[in-house]
């Protein structure tokens, strides 16, 4: 697996030296809030409604046993016990006290991993598929790209206070699994006439001003892609908006400018810079990382005690049924661990859950680990043979739920009970939905659906691309919870369309559950998923089920 | 029915722990509502605030906190401060488990 190389580790040592001493004048008073904020943020530290809250950065969402279990210490021994993941294949620790961040920074760079660019107008942690190296649908590996352009953005002179943030998202698979039309630069892998390039989409977003992202370049070429990238955020350095932060991504950017103007420009750029890029250091690097990405060697395994479990154990079959995915090596499956236990956080593990999932890995997975942006964990390659043993264990850490992908497996920012900008709750929101759903024994009937919940505007959770969304708002002092329905997070992606009035804490878990049942009245069959109904059918016959029976408020 | 005077209380968080405080009577900051220092005066809770303020080796974030005077002393009239007051919601975390 990819480890940082001494460049990295000396600059993360340092980086962490000046924090300390940062750190120690705050806390002796020589350093006002006003002054060291910028730097905390730097470092991924915030203050949140309770306490402080830090950000670990998991570039790409791979992590290795090692480092799970660093986590997991981190949480004992600093926290109170947990972490909590996070949309952008985050981890998120939310009871760290001041003094302790320093060497929990040195704790995370023993095993290569810090909180820089997790905050601030920078580019941030740069995001991908899952699956990653594992999937049957893949062209590549995405993660030497990721890597690429993590080593590129991280420190990059000219980037470190660009107009607002910066998302990166890349998918090496036609089926995105990474949400790449909702980041400011969207990267997915195509092969044209046999060559491999991407197609570079920008300006998608979701937040105030949901959009999405626009194919900008249909095909670049893999040499290209450091020039290019740093033509578009160089472009967009120049003509997004300061003056108004609300107005700063480069959505809107491409939005005001219009995309052949902002093409154009980048165009011009990519020009005037691409003979300064060293292309060959450039090729012999990515060489480099797809040597040290190589996927692990996969030897052909029986898989009869797979079959055999499959036949004679339920509990083991309906986990299966949702929680495999398929993988490009015949005899090997993609687990993914559910961090959605019914009345659960999403999002949320355990020291102890943190280190048997390390242990796990180890044992079966390659020591390999991912976080998805939908908030669970992976195993990569795990072979079939072995799914009953790791099936067992998971179960013993409450790591067993049979729900990816159903009804239950809900993306929810952590919102007003952690979050200093929340407008509203979103956790507990999220835990009736699945405990209602779990209760009426639904999700299985229902099938495929992704809800999703948002804490206010600013959509971490993604909630404009629910198939369900939530989207949670003060009203007059009171929590009050839109509804939009069919959005899209996929390759298809599309904004969900608000469903009208809110409705209050009380009432909008028996909303959804009016949604759920309406669906399961106008389906063709049991084959017609959530998402095709709402399309075949439009919004009106939900709404009729939303509203009709209903008194709301007029929001 | 007399119209209940608006009153403010002084909240931020501890420097170190992050932790939720509230002015108290006695100019510590105190972890418990119950203790905190009501302003009925709008113009001295501001002038306070600009005091407490200066105090940032001990806190973070001043402000004023809208309370209503309820039956256990004072109260929040906005979800957000009652939800600073308690911790949150999934766990027995922070105030709740301190008693
Ligand atoms: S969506 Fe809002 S409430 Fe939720 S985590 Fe993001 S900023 Fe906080």
């Amino acid at each position: 697996m990819y480890q940082y190389d001494d460049f990295d580790r000396t600059f993360i040592a340092e980086r962490n030296r000046q924090f300390r001493a940062q750190v120690e004048r705050r806390i002796d008073g020589s350093l006002t809030e006003e002054e060291f904020r910028p730097l905390r943020l730097m470092n991924g530290l915030y203050l949140q409604l309770h306490a402080y809250m830090l950000r670990v950065a998991i570039p790409y969402g791979t992590l290795s046993s090692a480092q799970l279990r660093q986590l997991a210490m981190i949480a004992t021994r600093w926290d109170k016990g947990y972490g909590h993941f996070t949309t952008r294949q985050n981890i998120q620790y939310n009871w760290p006290r001041l003094n302790d961040v320093p060497d929990i920074l040195d704790a995370l760079a023993e095993v290569g991993l810090h909180a820089i660019q997790t905050s601030g107008n920078t580019i941030r942690n740069v995001t991908s598929d899952q699956f990653a190296a594992a999937a049957a649908d893949e062209i590549e590996d995405p993660r030497p790209y990721a890597e690429l352009i993590r080593q590129w953005s991280t420190d990059h002179p000219e980037f470190q206070f660009l107009p607002r943030k910066f998302k990166i998202a890349i998918t090496g698979s036609p089926n995105d699994r990474a949400v790449t039309k909702a980041h400011d630069i969207g990267l997915r892998m195509v092969q044209r006439d046999g060559e491999t390039g991407f197609e570079v989409i920008v300006g998608g977003g979701l937040g105030r001003t949901p959009m999405i992202g626009k194919v900008i370049r249909d095909f670049l070429p893999v040499a290209d892609l450091l020039p290019y990238l740093e033509a578009i955020v160089g472009t967009y350095n120049l003509l997004g908006r300061r003056d108004n932060k609300y107005k700063a991504r480069i959505k809107i950017t491409v939005h005001e400018n219009g995309l052949e103007k902002v093409r154009d420009l980048v165009e011009a750029q990519f020009a005037a810079i691409a003979p300064q890029f060293d292309a060959d250091a450039a090729a012999a690097q990515l060489a480099l990382l797809k040597q040290q990405f190589a996927a692990p060697e996969l030897p052909p395994r029986d898989d009869a005690p797979y079959q055999a479990a499959y036949r004679s154990n339920a509990v083991f079959r309906a986990w299966a049924d949702t929680n495999l995915h398929p993988h490009r090596v015949a005899g090997y499956s993609i687990v993914t661990i559910s961090l959605k236990p019914h009345g659960g956080t999403p999002g949320d593990a355990t020291d102890a859950q943190m280190q048997l999932v390390a242990d796990l890995a180890e044992q079966y997975a390659q020591g390999e680990i991912r976080v998805s942006h939908e908030q669970n964990l992976v195993l990569p390659h795990v072979a079939q043979a072995d799914l009953p043993a790791l099936h067992a264990a998971l179960r013993t850490a409450g790591l067993a739920t049979a729900n990816v992908g159903l009804a239950s497996d809900i993306i929810a920012c952590p919102g007003m009970d952690y979050c200093a900008l929340a407008t509203a709750r979103s956790i507990p929101v999220a835990q009736q939905i699945a405990e209602s759903v779990d209760s009426l024994k639904l999700e299985h009937d229902i099938g495929p659906l992704k809800i999703k919940i948002s804490g206010c505007i600013n959509a971490c959770g993604h909630h404009h691309v629910g198939h369900i969304g939530i989207l949670g708002l003060d009203r007059a002092g009171v929590e009050n919870y839109q509804i939009t329905l069919g959005g899209d997070g996929t390759e298809d992606a599309v904004i969900g369309t608000r469903t009208g009035p809110g409705f209050a804490y009380d009432q909008i878990v028996p909303a959804i559950e009016r949604i759920l049942q309406a669906y399961l009245v106008l389906r063709r069959d049991r084959a017609e998923t959530f998402l095709q109904t709402y399309r075949r059918l439009g919004a009106e016959p939900f709404k009729t089920a939303l509203y009709e029976t209903e008194q709301v408020d007029a929001a | 029915m007399t119209r209940t005077t608006p009153i403010k209380v002084i909240t931020a968080n501890a420097l170190l722990e992050g932790d939720v405080v509230w002015l108290s009577h006695d100019g510590n900051w105190t972890r418990h509502l119950a203790d905190a220092l009501p302003f009925s005066d709008p113009e001295q809770a501001d002038a306070a605030l600009q005091q407490a303020s200066q105090r940032h080796d001990e806190v973070v974030g001043c402000y004023l906190a809208d309370m209503r005077l309820g039956a256990s002393g004072l109260e929040p009239t906005h979800f957000r401060e009652d939800f600073r007051r308690r911790g949150p919601s999934n766990y027995a975390h922070g105030k709740q488990s301190q008693g």
